[in-house]
């Protein structure tokens, strides 16, 4: 929900000494975080053990000797209780070790941060490009609401996101390559070229989602009274709107935006699955579909880590952004 | 206290004031009426029976005897998406009610007893977010292996913490009414107090999350089954339609690109009818 603000400018570190209550503040955050992320790992190892199958056939293959199977059952502690396992497990997991790939035969980590960067790359590109479109066409909705700008942007939301990610991808793929021959439509072999349908795809929800999000909380702002203030002192349409409106707005702006990386993340796996696009959503699927749990393991865990890491500079950056937090944790 | 007490709703609009008011909301339910009845009625107004092959008749454009074209089978692509319409809608419908009811009965028991057993429900629900919706129901479906049934239990589970949260939030606002206090200082029993009286009241912002997270659970669902973990050929589904004739694409675009009009169809459908819902049930937003 939106709460009205007064102050017109963000508070900058170390003024009236509000560093220490950030620095407070964040690590207090980062705490909290430690015991959700423990259970998440309970999920995790939970999801995995209870699944059918045995993990030393699923290595060694159906037509192993007992033998064998008894010696790697042992090996990998699987004859264990549910809990000791789960200590076993949990101790590599906190070293990032996730063990080795059924298919691959190499390290979990290795396999995740090797694809890792592919990812990043990927999800920040769809980042911007949904704030550089989706901040002014929202900003652009709410100063002039109910003209033809308007509802073609909010059109263009609620298409956005109502379009699934993986028809999108396809329909992309059909026209811009296969049709028009533009673009690749598929891989990463370098070039600016590979990037442009994957991003657009991966961005779009995001897109949607923020210009909704700008319109409706700049139109709250808009008719807020230091608006009104300042515009009957006679600043300009133009500095009203950015320097009045928009920073106060920033605050939800933000926040959507934090939210939507999870979507990204979600969104990734299946446009990375699309365009073979080399990150660790691709990983992930082709990891389920082969039934190399410790990948998928892996897999989860990182997404987990990396949407924890996401979401705590959100929060960071709405604690600086609106001093009154701070406050509450001084 | 005999009669379930009735307190929010002190201007309820009627369904028809609210389509009359909010053109987008009534064209959004109408379009939701037609994609239920045809989901429905899909033997009757299915052109053919949507697993009929044809070999000699595949991937042929759009026509008068197949108006959307035929797929790599010689299946009618119409039909398919009809028959996959009543798959989705199912999916959709299921996964929501394991979410309404998980998520719906912790919210409810963690407001109201509040204490260690809301800290419990909030931590759990914490955990559960951890993850954005649709990894957690990727990693279930892994876990469980690929069915639509599974697909079901995986994108209701996915769904469970947003029903917690909203019935928690709203349960909090309703038991600080007098009326609940009146109840207790009666002696009524707390599963009477909860469910004549606190649950009725608690309704709207988890009636609009129902129809929000329908559109959010279709998508899920057919995303799932686009990767193969859904539904299994034959089964017509639109995901599963889309991943099969994906490879397709260049010579026959139809079999991939109605099956997603479908799906985007509906869920804007949902998505409007949601948002009407919201503005109508929530006063803040009421004009």
């Amino acid at each position: 929900m939106l709460v009205p603000l007064t102050y017109a400018r963000p508070v900058h570190w170390g003024e009236h000494g509000t560093k220490p209550a950030l620095i407070k503040y964040i690590f207090r955050r980062i705490l909290l975080l430690i015991p959700i992320l423990l259970g998440v790992t309970v999920i995790v190892f939970g999801i995995m053990f209870l699944t059918p199958g045995d993990a030393a056939i699923l290595m060694l293959g159906e037509n192993a000797p007992q033998a064998e199977l008894e010696a790697l059952r042992e090996r990998l502690g699987l004859n264990e209780p549910a809990y000791v396992q789960y200590g076993l497990w949990l101790s590599r997991a906190v070293q990032l070790d996730f063990g080795r790939s059924i298919r691959s035969g190499r390290p979990v980590t290795g396999e995740i941060t090797a694809r890792l960067p592919a990812t990043i790359e990927l999800a920040l590109l769809a980042t911007l490009l949904s704030i550089v479109i989706g901040v002014p066409l929202g900003v652009l909705s709410a100063t002039r609401p109910n003209t033809a700008v308007d509802h073609s942007a909010t059109v263009l939301a609620f298409g956005g996101l109502a379009m699934p990610v993986f028809w999108q991808g396809l329909i992309m793929i059909l026209l811009f390559a296969l049709v028009l021959d533009w673009l690749p439509p598929s891989g990463k072999l370098g070039g600016w070229q590979y990037y442009v349908l994957p991003t657009i795809t991966l961005g779009t929800s995001a897109i949607a989602a923020i210009t909704r999000m700008t319109r409706a909380t700049m139109l709250e702002t808009l008719s807020q009274d230091y608006v009104r203030t300042a515009r009957s002192k006679g600043v300009r349409e133009r500095s009203i709107t950015y320097r009045h409106a928009l920073r106060n707005a920033m605050i939800p702006i933000v926040t959507v935006i934090g939210l939507q990386f999870g979507a990204l993340l979600s969104g990734a796996v299946i446009t990375e699955t699309i365009f073979s696009w080399p990150g660790i959503g691709r990983l992930a699927i082709d990891a389920i579909r082969s039934k190399d749990f410790p990948v998928v393991q892996g897999v989860v865990m990182f997404f987990a880590l990396m949407y924890a890491v996401v979401n705590l500079l959100t929060d960071i950056l709405y604690a600086y952004l609106d001093p009154r937090l701070k406050t509450r944790y001084s | 206290m005999a009669a379930t007490t009735k307190v929010v709703p002190q201007r309820r609009r009627s369904w028809f004031a609210l389509m009359r008011s909010s053109p987008r909301t009534a064209i959004g339910a109408i379009v939701l009426v037609v994609i239920v009845l045809a989901a429905v009625f899909a033997e009757a107004i299915s052109p053919y029976p949507p697993n009929q092959q044809n070999l000699r008749n595949r991937l042929q454009p759009p026509s008068a005897e197949h108006l959307l074209g035929t797929d790599q089978f010689g299946r009618d692509v119409l039909s398919r998406i009809i028959f996959g319409g009543r798959v989705s809608l199912q999916v959709g419908f299921i996964a929501v009610g394991i979410a309404l009811a998980v998520g719906g009965l912790m919210g409810l028991v963690a407001a109201f007893y509040g204490r260690w057993i809301d800290s419990a429900v909030s931590f759990l629900v914490d955990v559960l977010l951890a993850l954005p919706g649709f990894l957690l129901a990727l990693a279930i479906v892994a876990a469980l292996g690929p069915s639509l049934v599974n697909v079901m239990i995986a994108v209701g589970i996915a769904n469970v913490p947003q029903f917690a949260r909203i019935t928690r939030s709203a349960v909090l606002q309703v038991i600080e009414m007098d009326f609940v206090t009146a109840a207790q200082a009666a002696g009524s029993r707390d599963q009477r107090i909860m469910f004549r009286h606190v649950v009725p009241n608690s309704l709207s912002p988890v009636i609009v999350q129902v129809t929000l997270s329908l559109a959010g659970a279709i998508l899920a669902a057919a995303g799932l089954s686009f990767l193969g973990l859904g539904a299994q050929p034959p089964t017509a589904e639109w995901g599963s339609m889309l991943n099969a004739a994906r490879p397709y694409i260049r010579d026959a675009h139809w079999a991939v690109t109605f099956p997603g009009i479908a799906i985007v169809v509906t869920v804007l459908a949902l998505n409007m009818v949601g948002d009407g819902l919201r503005d109508a049930l929530d006063p803040r937003r009421r004009d």
